[in-house]
């Protein structure tokens, strides 16, 4: 089966952001770049269905600016066969995500895509959710375990409550959750043959989809600062603290 | 303006996340709607109808609802989504699982995880981790979102007496299945609700000495949480888990045993009214957020915390 992958450029996980001085954004200048972790165990799940004799080819997609290639090489260098990048420099909404995407999957015809449950620069979690409603296509989101058996995906989802288990009809979305595997790294061997490895450039335009924005953004501020705390010798302080002082116990 | 509100339920009781979900359409102003989608929930229905400052109840009760399968539930909301300016569901996993997917088939975008009403259009909602706080204006004619539970105060479970209305159309896609579900015991209180919060990281050591925060717990009324370190490490279940990738808690305390404070663990607990760390290493990031820290061998403190509460 064909499985459909999609990656985001975003800041790396351990970067500490900084809001710009004049509140119209986050400062992204000269940091630390990577994809999108979730997206990373997207890949993973992908390349594990394609060592299990499951899945034939890999398409991995990424939507943004011209950069966002570095990811797609990244994936390409994890096991991805080939490579589809969006570019655009405007900046993205997930529903328009979801409707670029809609229009990929009715070109490639995927049997199966696999998506990050999240992204952790816009925290949105919505792009999974939205493709599905597009196409039409069954979801299963925050997947900690994915089997395909009897022509169905069995997924099971983590639940606020604990686990539960779907079962969806082909093809299908699957929006991944952080234990559903541990993604492995990219060999330099690896690396060098990524580069030889096909990667189609498009246009949102060339899909036949307009950008639009239904969303502005007003203004971004740091989250207010919590007051420097203090330090307890011992537990009879901490105690005292918390029933006279804080009184919250 | 109306607001439709979606439940979040169990088919047998009222989860305390749609109160906190009203509080937000409150401060939008307008006419409330609540939809309760399920099966066999009709008790829920009236639970919802005494919700302070609800004007009406839509119950939709059918198998097809039964496991809030987003496929049909989503269909159920757009089936009925015509007249209200706004709908908003608990930013739970079952609100963002079904919303994103509504938002797309009325083709608008959402909002997730709206932590404060500016005016009817304008909101606020966290961005890198909670690194950041944007400010949006939605220029879609339906503002769908997902409210964050612990950004408003619960309006009063009881006091309304709103009609109920019940809703025949059955909408099954016929696209998925409910197979099963491992739902974790405990008689603490819910996470997210809780009022003090005793959660273990990778200090802990092991899934049995969480034990020891068990016994806190039971002292102070409070529930357990984990950092993603103590999840990962096979200690405690995921449901379990305080952080971007996990739950988001705002307890009135919040006590940290074991934990470093990593971006994203700060991200789901930075909003605890008072927070304590307690942590051998006194370089731990937590300690930059933590009113009360402690620098000591949790094995000693927590047995000697317990016996002097």
């Amino acid at each position: 089966m064909k499985v459909l992958v999609t990656v985001k450029r975003v800041i790396d996980y351990n970067v500490k952001v900084r809001v710009k001085s004049d509140n119209s954004d986050v400062d992204l200048a000269n940091v630390k770049m990577a994809i999108n972790p979730f997206c990373e165990i997207a890949v993973e799940e992908a390349v594990r269905l394609k060592e299990a004799g499951v899945a034939s080819e890999i398409v991995v997609v990424s939507l943004g600016p011209k950069a966002a290639q570095e990811q797609l090489r990244t994936a390409l260098a994890l096991g991805a066969d080939r490579a589809i990048m969006v570019e655009t420099d405007e900046a993205l909404e997930s529903l328009t995500v979801a409707k670029l995407l809609a229009k990929v999957v009715e070109e490639e015809q995927p049997e199966l895509i696999i998506m990050g449950k999240q992204a952790i620069d816009s925290d949105n979690n919505q792009t999974g959710q939205m493709l599905a409603a597009l196409t039409g296509l069954p979801q299963a989101t925050f997947a900690s375990e994915l089997k395909l058996e009897g022509g169905k995906a069995l997924v099971t989802r983590e639940v606020d409550g604990g686990l539960q288990t779907l079962s969806l009809n082909l093809p299908a979305i699957v929006t991944t959750d952080l234990r559903l595997n541990e993604p492995r790294y990219a060999s330099l061997p690896n690396i060098m043959k990524a580069k030889r490895k096909p990667l189609d450039t498009k246009t949102p335009a060339d899909l036949g989809v307009e950008v639009k924005a239904h969303t502005q953004l007003l203004k971004v501020e740091p989250p207010a600062e919590r007051q420097a705390g203090i330090k307890v010798d011992s537990v009879e302080q901490l105690v005292d603290k918390l029933k006279n002082e804080a009184k919250v116990i | 303006m109306s607001i439709l509100v979606i439940a979040e339920h169990d088919n047998s009781a009222l989860k305390p996340v749609t109160l906190t979900t009203v509080a937000a359409a409150s401060q939008i102003g307008g006419d409330i709607s609540v939809l309760v989608a399920g099966s066999g929930c009709a008790a829920v229905a009236e639970q919802a109808a005494k919700i302070a400052g609800v004007g009406k109840v839509l119950l939709a009760d059918d198998a097809a609802y039964e496991h809030q399968l987003a496929e049909n539930v989503s269909r159920l909301v757009v089936s009925v989504a015509a007249g209200y300016g706004h709908i908003l569901a608990p930013a739970t996993t079952t609100g963002k699982n079904l919303l994103p997917r509504v938002a797309a088939l009325l083709d608008v975008n959402q909002l997730s995880e709206v932590i404060a009403v500016v005016s009817p259009d304008t909101f606020k909602r966290p961005i890198y981790a909670g690194n950041a706080i944007a400010t949006v204006q939605s220029e879609d004619a339906v503002k769908v979102m997902t409210v964050r539970g612990t950004a408003f105060d619960a309006v009063a479970a009881e006091g309304g007496n709103a009609a109920i209305e019940t809703i025949g159309e059955r909408c099954d896609a016929g696209l998925s299945r409910f197979v099963s579900e491992e739902l974790a015991k405990s008689d603490r209180p819910e996470l997210t609700a809780a009022r003090v919060v005793v959660s273990g990281g990778r200090g802990m050591g092991s899934g049995d000495n969480f034990a020891l925060l068990e016994k806190l717990a039971d002292k102070l009324g409070a529930a357990v949480g984990a950092s993603r370190a103590a999840v990962d490490a096979g200690f405690v279940p995921n449901d379990m888990q305080v952080g971007q990738t996990g739950k988001m808690v705002a307890p009135e305390l919040y006590i940290a045993v074991g934990i470093s404070g990593a971006i994203q663990h700060l991200a789901g607990m930075k909003d605890s009214k008072v927070i304590v760390a307690i942590n051998k290493d006194e370089e731990a990031p937590i300690f930059q957020v933590a009113d009360y820290g402690l620098v000591a061998d949790l094995f000693e403190v927590l047995p000697e915390l317990e016996q002097k509460l």
